[in-house]
C-alpha cells in the first residue's frame, strides 16, 4: 500500500518536473528569439542606412544649388548617427570595426559642417568636392560589404546569438563568414584613411599625444619624481612613497606613484610626467567625515595650494559641493583674461581642508606664455550681438577654444532669460557667437523611499 | 449643502491660523559663521535662499543649493545695499538679512522634508504659500492664488509689518509677492490629481511631520556635473559597482573614466547607457550584476572621472588578465595596470 502510494506520488512528481521543464524551456525560447530580433532589426536597419548614406552622398555630387545641397547633406549627418546607433547595438565589440566607426563620425562631421555653412557666399571648394568624391567611393565599398554579409545572414539563417556564442566561446580570432566579411570591409577603409578632411577633421582628439608634445621638460629620475610627489602630497620624509613605470602603451612617459597617507591609513595615487616632473593627476581614496569647513575656506586652501606649486595667477571659475567633497575649478589668468584651456581642477575634502584630488591635463597641454592682443571690439559692440531678451549680469574677457580648435579671445557674458542661466562667448574679433551654454547646476533630488 | 458648510468655514480657520503664524514667528538665527559661496549645499543655503525670498529677491525654489538663480539674487541684494557685489555672503550681508527679514525655520524645514511646494515670501500667510505633500516634484502645483479672489485676507505688503530700520524696501515691484509661479517649477509628467484647486484643507499645518525626518541636513536638490544628470550618473555608478566593486577607489576610478573616454571617443556609442549597455561591452551588464544597488564610492567614483580625473591614461578597454577569455584583447597596446585590471587603447 504504501509502495504504491510513493509510486503515485514519483510518478506525478515526474510528470510535474516534466512540464515545469517544457514551461521553461518555451520561456527561454521566446526570450532567446526577442533577442535575436533585436539583434536582426539593429543589423537589418545599419544595412539599410549605409546603402541611404551612399544614395544621398551620390545625389549631392550631382547638385549644384545651395538650395538642394545644404538638406541632403544635412540628411546625411542624420543618417550617419542613426547608422552609428545600429552599430553600437551589435554584439561586435571583438570585432574591429574602429576604422568603419571612425570613418562614420568623420563623414557625419563633415557633412555637418559642410551643411550648416551658407554655401551661397561660400560653396564647395574643389578640394571639398574631391572629398565628397571619395567619401561616395568608400561608402560605396561599404555597402556592398554590409549588403554581402546581410545576404549571407539571409540565405544561411545565421543567427547573431549563435556570433555571439562563438566569440564567448573561442579565443581565436572567429571563423564565421559573416564576421569576417565585416573585418574585411573595415580593412578596406583603412588604405583610404588618408583622406584630406580639412582642418579640425584630420585628427580625432588625442590627449595623449597632445601631453606628449606638451610635457619638454628634463627628464627626472624617480628620486626626484619621489620628491616633487612629497611636496604635492604634503607628506613627510619618513613616508613610504613608490614610484613605478607605466606600462609602454602609454604614449608619454610617465611614472605612477603610490604614497601612503599616515593620517587617513590610506593611500595616495599619482601619475608624473618623466619630462619635467608635472603631476598630471593625483587622487585618494578614504571616506570624508562629516564637514567641518566650509567651500569658501576650501577655495581659499586650493588657492593657496597652486600659488606652492608655482601655478600662479589662477583665477576660481567654478565651485561645487558635493555632500563633503568640494569641486574647485581653476583656470588661468592673464592679463585679467580668463585662459579657459588652462584649467586644473581640484577636489578639497571638506571635513579636514585636504587636497584629496587634483587634475591638470589641459593645464599641462595648453599652458604656455601668451600674448594676447587687445580686443578689437568694444565691450558694448560686443554686447550688441548679444540676444536682446537676454539680461547681462556679469562679463569678462576669455580665452576659449572653438570648434576648429583654436583658440580665441571672446567676450564672455552670463545672463539670464526667465530664471535660466546662460554663458555666451562673443569673438572679440569679428563679433561672432562661438558658444552658448546653458548653465544648469542643480537637480532636484526624486524621493521615493 | 453640507460642503457649502463647510468652505464658508475654511476661510475663517485659515486666517486664524494665519494670524497665529504671524504672531508666533520670531526671527531665529541660524546662519554658522561660514562665509557661503557659490555651489554650497546645506542648511546655510536653505536659510539664504528663505531669506532673500522673504523679502523678494529671489523668487526660484527652496532646495538648499546655491545655484545661479541664487547667486543673481544675492549680487542683486548686494548692488541694492552698497555691500561689494562679489557673490560672497558674508558676516555682513547675513547680518543685514537677519534684521530685514524672518525666517521660519520650521516651516521650511518641514515644507521641504515632506517635499512640499511652497515658497517663503514675507507677510503672505504660510498656509497660502505651501502646496499639499509632495507637490514639489509629483503634480502640477496647485495652490489657491491669493489673488485669485477667495476671502483670503489680502496681505499687508511685506515688510510693512515689523518695523525695518534702515531698509530701503527692495522695491516694491518686485518685492511683490508674487505668489507661486507655476510655470517655473521642474514639474515632470503630471500625474492625474485628484484634488480640485480649491482651497488647502485647513488642516495642513497642524498635521504632523510623515516619518522621514532625515536630521538637519536635508538636501533636496543636488549639484549635478554639467552635461550629466543624476540618473545618468546613477547608471553609470551601477556600471562600476558591478564592474569593480572589489577594486581599489582608483581602479573604480579608472573604469567610470574608461566609460567617459567611450563617450568621448568617435567609434563607440556616444551616450552613457549606449556605452554602458552596447553588447559584450561590459561582463557586468552580461551577467546582470549592473542591476544590484551601488554604494557611495562607486557614486563618487563616477563624478571625479565626470569631472575629469583620469588614472587610466585614456584608456577605451580594460580587463582581468585572469579571466580574459579574448585573445584579441591581449593584442592592444597596454597602459598600466591598476588593482585587477589592465587598461589598453
Amino acid at each position: 500500500m504504501v509502495r504504491n502510494i510513493i509510486i503515485g506520488l514519483l510518478a506525478v512528481a515526474v510528470v510535474a518536473t516534466g512540464i515545469w521543464g517544457f514551461q521553461e524551456r518555451e520561456d527561454k525560447q521566446i526570450l532567446k528569439v526577442t533577442a535575436e530580433n533585436n539583434y536582426q532589426r539593429a543589423f537589418h536597419e545599419l544595412a539599410f542606412h549605409i546603402d541611404q548614406i551612399e544614395d544621398q552622398l551620390g545625389a549631392t555630387l550631382a547638385m549644384n544649388s545651395r538650395r538642394q545641397l545644404t538638406p541632403a547633406l544635412a540628411d546625411v549627418w542624420r543618417i550617419v548617427s542613426l547608422a552609428q546607433e545600429n552599430i553600437g547595438q551589435l554584439p561586435l565589440s571583438s570585432v574591429d570595426l574602429g576604422k568603419t566607426e571612425e570613418f562614420l563620425y568623420k563623414l557625419g562631421r563633415f557633412s555637418y559642417r559642410t551643411s550648416i555653412r551658407d554655401l551661397e557666399k561660400e560653396p564647395l571648394t574643389d578640394k571639398e568636392y574631391e572629398t565628397l568624391e571619395k567619401l561616395y567611393d568608400y561608402s560605396k565599398e561599404i555597402r556592398e560589404e554590409v549588403r554581402k554579409s546581410q545576404a549571407m545572414m539571409l540565405a544561411n539563417g545565421d543567427q547573431w546569438l549563435d556570433i555571439e556564442e562563438e566569440m564567448r566561446a573561442t579565443q581565436e580570432p572567429l571563423s564565421n563568414m559573416v564576421v569576417k566579411n565585416l573585418e574585411v570591409m573595415n580593412k578596406s577603409i583603412q588604405s583610404y584613411s588618408e583622406t584630406e578632411w580639412g582642418a579640425g577633421l584630420a585628427s580625432i582628439d588625442d590627449l595623449n599625444g597632445e601631453l606628449k608634445e606638451a610635457l619638454d621638460g628634463d627628464p627626472v629620475t624617480k628620486e626626484e619624481a619621489e620628491e616633487i610627489a612629497r611636496k604635492y602630497l604634503q607628506i613627510n620624509e619618513n613616508t613610504p612613497v613608490h614610484v613605478a613605470d607605466t606600462g609602454n602603451g602609454l604614449e608619454y612617459p610617465a611614472y605612477t606613484i603610490v604614497a601612503d597617507d599616515p593620517d587617513h591609513e590610506t593611500n595616495y595615487y599619482m601619475d608624473m610626467s618623466v619630462n619635467g616632473g608635472e603631476p598630471i593627476w593625483f587622487l585618494q581614496d578614504r571616506q570624508i567625515e562629516e564637514q567641518n569647513i566650509s567651500l569658501n575656506e576650501a577655495v581659499e586652501i586650493a588657492e593657496e595650494y597652486l600659488e606652492e606649486h608655482g601655478k600662479e595667477s589662477m583665477q576660481l571659475v567654478d565651485s561645487r559641493q558635493y555632500d563633503s567633497i568640494a569641486m574647485l575649478e581653476f583656470v588661468h589668468l592673464e592679463d585679467n583674461v580668463r585662459v579657459y584651456t588652462d584649467l586644473i581642477r581640484i577636489e578639497i575634502a571638506l571635513d579636514d581642508g585636504d587636497v584629496v584630488g587634483y587634475e591638470a591635463k589641459s593645464y599641462l597641454i595648453h599652458h604656455k606664455d601668451r600674448d594676447i592682443p587687445d580686443p578689437k571690439l568694444t565691450n558694448e559692440e560686443a554686447r550688441d550681438r548679444l540676444n536682446p531678451r537676454l539680461d547681462v549680469m556679469e562679463d569678462h574677457l576669455a580665452v576659449v577654444e572653438n570648434d576648429l580648435g583654436q583658440e580665441v579671445l571672446c567676450y564672455e557674458y552670463y545672463g539670464v532669460i526667465e530664471d535660466q542661466t546662460y554663458r555666451l562667448f562673443i569673438n572679440a574679433e569679428d563679433g561672432e557667437e562661438e558658444k552658448v551654454d546653458r548653465l544648469n547646476q542643480s537637480e532636484p533630488v526624486y524621493d521615493f523611499s | 449643502m453640507k460642503r457649502n458648510l463647510f468652505s464658508f468655514k475654511i476661510p475663517l480657520i485659515m486666517t486664524f491660523i494665519c494670524i497665529g503664524l504671524i504672531v508666533n514667528t520670531s526671527p531665529t538665527y541660524a546662519f554658522t559663521d561660514q562665509v557661503i559661496q557659490r555651489g554650497a549645499t546645506g542648511d546655510d543655503v536653505v536659510e539664504l535662499q528663505a531669506r532673500l525670498q522673504y523679502n523678494g529677491f529671489y523668487t526660484g525654489t527652496i532646495n538648499g543649493v546655491y545655484d545661479w538663480g541664487t547667486y543673481w539674487a544675492v549680487r542683486n541684494f548686494q548692488s541694492e545695499f552698497g555691500l561689494d557685489v562679489d557673490g560672497l555672503v558674508g558676516p555682513q550681508m547675513k547680518d543685514m538679512l537677519e534684521r530685514a527679514t524672518n525666517y521660519n525655520e520650521e516651516f521650511v524645514k518641514k515644507a521641504l522634508n515632506e517635499g512640499r511646494k511652497f515658497t517663503h515670501y514675507g507677510g503672505t500667510p504660510k498656509e497660502i504659500q505651501k502646496g499639499p505633500k509632495g507637490s514639489r516634484d509629483g503634480a502640477q502645483p496647485q495652490q489657491p492664488q491669493p489673488e485669485a479672489g477667495e476671502a483670503q485676507p489680502q496681505q499687508p505688503q511685506p515688510g510693512a509689518g515689523e518695523a525695518q530700520p534702515q531698509q530701503p524696501q527692495p522695491g516694491a515691484g518686485e518685492a511683490q509677492p508674487q505668489q507661486p509661479q507655476p510655470g517655473a517649477d521642474p514639474a515632470p509628467a503630471p500625474q492625474p490629481d485628484p484634488e480640485p484647486a480649491a482651497p488647502e484643507e485647513p488642516v495642513p499645518y497642524a498635521e504632523e511631520p510623515e516619518v522621514q525626518d532625515n536630521e538637519a541636513n536635508i538636501q533636496k536638490a543636488t549639484n549635478v556635473p554639467a552635461g550629466y544628470s543624476e540618473n545618468d550618473i546613477r547608471i553609470m555608478a551601477q556600471a562600476v559597482y558591478g564592474e569593480a566593486r572589489g577594486e581599489p577607489y582608483v581602479g573604480q576610478v579608472a573604469v567610470a573614466a574608461v566609460i567617459i573616454n567611450r563617450i568621448n571617443s568617435p567609434t563607440f556609442p556616444n551616450t552613457a547607457s549606449g556605452v554602458i549597455f552596447e553588447p559584450r561591452a561590459f561582463t557586468a551588464v552580461a551577467d546582470g550584476q549592473i542591476y544590484l544597488e551601488p554604494n557611495e564610492t562607486a557614486r563618487r567614483a563616477v563624478i571625479d572621472a565626470i569631472n575629469g580625473q583620469d588614472p587610466s591614461g585614456n584608456a577605451l578597454y580594460y580587463f582581468n588578465p585572469d579571466t580574459a577569455t579574448s585573445g584579441w584583447i591581449w593584442t592592444r597596446p597596454q597602459i598600466k595596470r591598476i588593482g585587477k585590471h589592465i587598461f589598453c587603447h
